[in-house]
């Protein structure tokens, strides 16, 4: 046995991130760690390298009992973590990387010639023939990883830890950093794998863990686990049900088409999907973690470039550079992360609430206060916002009430279209149901809503229609009569074979 | 998924710890410190000569340090301020003592060295927030290009030459009196008003808060990001060639080795001692008016009773370290 954690809990100013998690691995195996966001997969993971303390549990690695307090204790023991964003000196050569922090030295000097030829030397193992002497930001993202895999290497690594590897890989470097990982398994080297498409999990990994509310949930081998299981211990049944809002897709069919994507395509993350949005419904948008629903988004809202297929507003055909002209075209978006680019924390709720209409409530440039103020009351009324006054900062507020000034923010601009992203994440669940009914009763005005969301709960209870992304391309639709927690996974499951 | 318990919870009523009360009155506070302070001890401090002297010392610094307050505000800052006032303290002699071009009408000359030279540091003002926002430069960068080059450029328009001059026209703006203020105060006051009413009025002061509180979220609740900010560069060019020519009008004369020497660092810290922070999304104008009426009494204060300006540099840098230490705190808590 290589590692073995047992029983860990961790948690966060009495917010429970791990509870009780397991995880077993032998040498030389590659075990996938998969879950949902905020499932306890990075939790785990940082107090394996000695970033966080453990509250509870025991792990051993190599036969020991080990606590790791500082992640340079975790890296002596051997233990190589390799994060999404390759934490390399970017401007330094290949083989100072390597050797980053532990320089071979001849004299009293760094001895540049044995870091060349040592790098050279490990390199070769991986079949990799470059320049050791250009700076590592001259490479492209897959032999990046594989300097960092190499570094984890010299370093004598015993367990390498993965986190997303592939998820800025195309799909020739993906089978280059797989005969990577293959070879080092083949040496003895146990790793974890994080990833999310399962596709890749299938053809890298002998066993899999998943966790789901900072537990593990079902530990398997690959080979025994079919994909729909697998999702489905992944996501889980997590509320009791919520009130059925949807309505059955015949009613729907008349209504005119709003939005309309084909064929949409930017970059990696979107390959090409297919979406249409009606008059009056929502239409939901489910997938896995990186599936591209966020990213689909984006290229709505005109903060990513369509660089394939074509979009339709109302029947025109439109791309949008700024997210301005997508406003000015009537489409609104309440982004997934309301810290990141939602919120301006120092600015009072009236000033949240108005900051995509401005441009409407000013007479020769300044701001008609009158209005302003009767708006902003009338949403905080109507959509029911706990505050003090309208005039308290929204950072004071909770989730639930700012995720609601976020959502007046658009509605009081009177939209066509309205983007969910993860509309009830980190809020809870009287506020959750409270939301999605009144999504619906916009809907049920005439607003158009695309909805994104990880819970499944959620998408059948409000979704009219769910469109399901997989690896950046729409891979099923479902009308409400064909919607079911079975189809569903069936469909988010599906990979291209 | 965790689930914390948020609409049960009781709307808060906001408390004001020490810190917030100190780093909100804070400069008002020492301000009415230091007067008391000169009322006792320095002698004939209330006199209308005292006073006078001291806003005339402090015009220019509010000048600037307000343009610099709606830099500061989006997140950026303008180095380049106070080689700006050499620029367009450079250019203004130029044109009324027709070294030009020979200008017949008189008025029309001292109208053009009113009016070119504030256009010239706008133009400049463009440049630092295209380097800004079109080409991503950091601020700190982008803006030390002109702070170093825009003095380079006043010594070669006037070949390094002092110009001095007598022109009373020109001169109002620092040595005439409006209603018996000096007017260089009177436009200080009206500069700062009217960066007030637009910061607390308008769509675009409203915007620039945005653009510095969140500029991700500004930019997704349509708020045209690289606009606003090349528009604060450009004020604050504005602003800064303003505050040049009351400086030589003052002067009677003008040496671009001399105009605007270290006003970026008085202006920035009138800012910082009056409360906005230098990480964006504040503008407190009035903060900003009375952080460079402290510094400049505590110069006076010191100098008046007998301490040197050396060590009086000291207490500045002191002042500087003691209101961001206070906002800090203030913020964290």
């Amino acid at each position: 046995m290589l590692l073995s954690i047992q029983n860990l809990s961790k948690s966060f100013a009495g917010v429970a991130a791990l509870r009780g998690a397991s995880l077993e691995m032998a040498d030389g195996e590659i075990m996938a760690l998969v879950g949902q966001n905020g499932a306890g997969k990075s939790t785990l993971i940082k107090i394996l390298t000695g970033a966080y303390r453990l509250d509870e549990g025991q792990i051993s690695f190599a036969g020991r009992d080990v606590s790791f307090s500082s992640p340079a204790e975790s890296q002596k023991a051997g233990i190589a973590t390799i994060y999404q964003e390759i934490n390399l000196a970017a401007q330094r050569s290949v083989a100072e990387n390597i050797y980053l922090g532990r320089e071979p030295r001849r004299f009293g000097f760094l001895d540049h010639r044995g870091m060349r030829e040592g790098a050279r030397q490990v390199l070769q193992d991986f079949k990799l023939d470059i320049d050791v002497t250009r700076p590592v930001a001259h490479f492209n993202a897959a032999t990046r990883q594989m300097v960092a895999i190499a570094r984890s290497v010299t370093q004598q690594a015993k367990l390498l830890i993965m986190d997303e590897p592939t998820s800025s890989l195309d799909e020739r470097e993906v089978a280059v950093l797989f005969e990577t990982i293959r070879t080092l398994k083949r040496s003895g080297v146990g790793v974890i794998f994080i990833g999310h498409r399962l596709d890749e999990l299938y053809a890298l990994c002998n066993r899999v863990t998943i966790m789901r509310d900072g537990q593990t949930v079902a530990v398997g081998a690959m080979g025994d686990m079919p994909k729909m299981e697998l999702v489905r211990h992944m996501l889980g049944r997590e509320l009791a049900a919520f009130e059925a809002l949807g309505k059955s897709a015949d009613q729907q069919a008349e209504r005119p088409l709003r939005l309309e994507l084909q064929g949409a395509g930017s970059g990696l993350r979107v390959r090409n999907v297919d979406l249409t949005v009606r008059e009056g419904e929502i239409s939901g948008l489910a997938g896995l973690l990186g599936s591209g629903r966020s990213e689909t988004a984006r290229i709505i809202f005109g903060m990513d470039r369509l660089e394939r297929g074509t979009m339709r507003m109302s029947g025109a055909g439109r791309t949008y550079d700024e997210p301005a002209e997508a406003i000015a075209d009537g489409i609104g978006l309440v982004s997934e992360d309301r810290k990141v680019d939602g919120i301006v924390p120092d600015m009072s709720i009236r000033e949240n609430m108005t900051l995509a209409l401005l441009p409407k409530l000013r007479r020769a440039g300044i701001v008609d206060r009158a209005r302003e103020d009767e708006i902003v009351q009338r949403f905080i009324k109507a959509l029911r916002i706990k505050c003090a006054s309208a005039d308290q900062p929204i950072k004071e507020l909770s989730g639930g009430n700012q995720q609601k000034v976020l959502l007046a923010r658009w509605l009081c601009t009177d939209p066509k279209v309205l983007i969910v992203d993860e509309p009830t994440r980190g809020i809870d669940i009287g506020a959750k149901s409270e939301i999605l009914k009144l999504l619906r009763s916009l809907a049920d005005e005439g607003l158009s809503v695309l909805m994104i969301s990880s819970e499944l709960e959620e998408l059948l209870a409000a979704a009219d229609r769910i469109t399901v992304l997989s690896d950046g391309a729409s891979v099923a639709v479902l009308p409400r009569q064909a919607m079911s927690e079975k189809a569903l996974l069936a469909a988010m499951a599906h990979q291209v074979d | 998924m965790t689930i914390t318990d948020t609409s049960s919870a009781a709307p808060t009523v906001r408390k004001l710890s020490s810190l917030q009360l100190a780093s909100r009155y804070g400069t008002m506070l020492a301000l009415l410190l230091l007067i008391l302070f000169n009322l006792a001890m320095t002698p004939n401090f209330l006199s209308w000569q005292t006073v006078n002297v001291n806003l005339t010392q402090v015009a220019a610094i509010v000048i600037v340090a307000t343009g610099m307050t709606l830099v500061i505000a989006t997140g950026g800052i303008d180095l380049s301020v106070g080689s700006l006032m050499a620029i367009s303290g450079a250019v203004a002699p130029m044109i009324f003592l027709d070294t030009l071009v020979p200008i017949a009408d008189p008025v029309l000359a001292v109208a053009l060295a009113f009016v070119l030279p504030i256009l010239v540091t706008m133009a400049f003002g463009w440049f630092n927030g295209m380097l800004v926002t079109r080409y991503a430069i950091q601020p700190i960068v982008a803006t030390l290009v002109l702070f170093i080059a825009g003095r380079g450029i006043a010594q070669v328009i006037t070949n390094g030459n002092l110009q001095v001059f007598k022109n009373p026209g020109f001169q109002f703006i620092a040595m005439g009196q409006i209603a018996g203020i000096p007017a260089q105060v009177a436009l200080m006051l009206v500069v700062a008003a009217a960066a007030f009413a637009v910061m607390r009025y308008t769509m675009f002061g409203r915007q620039v808060l945005a653009v510095g509180g969140n500029e991700k979220a500004a930019r997704l609740a349509g708020i045209p990001v690289r606009r606003i900010k090349i528009l604060v560069y450009v004020i604050s060019g504005a602003l800064a060639g303003l505050a040049g020519l009351v400086v030589v009008a003052r002067n009677s004369a003008s040496d671009a080795n001399l105009v605007g020497l270290g006003m970026e660092l008085d202006a920035i810290a009138a800012v910082a001692v009056g409360g906005s922070l230098l990480s964006g999304g504040r503008a407190n104008i009035i903060g900003t008016l009375l952080g460079a009426l402290v510094i400049q009494l505590v110069r006076y204060t010191l100098l008046a009773n007998g301490v040197p300006d050396a060590a009086a540099l000291v207490v500045k840098a002191g002042l500087i370290v003691l209101a961001v230490y206070v906002q800090q705190r203030a913020d964290r808590s």
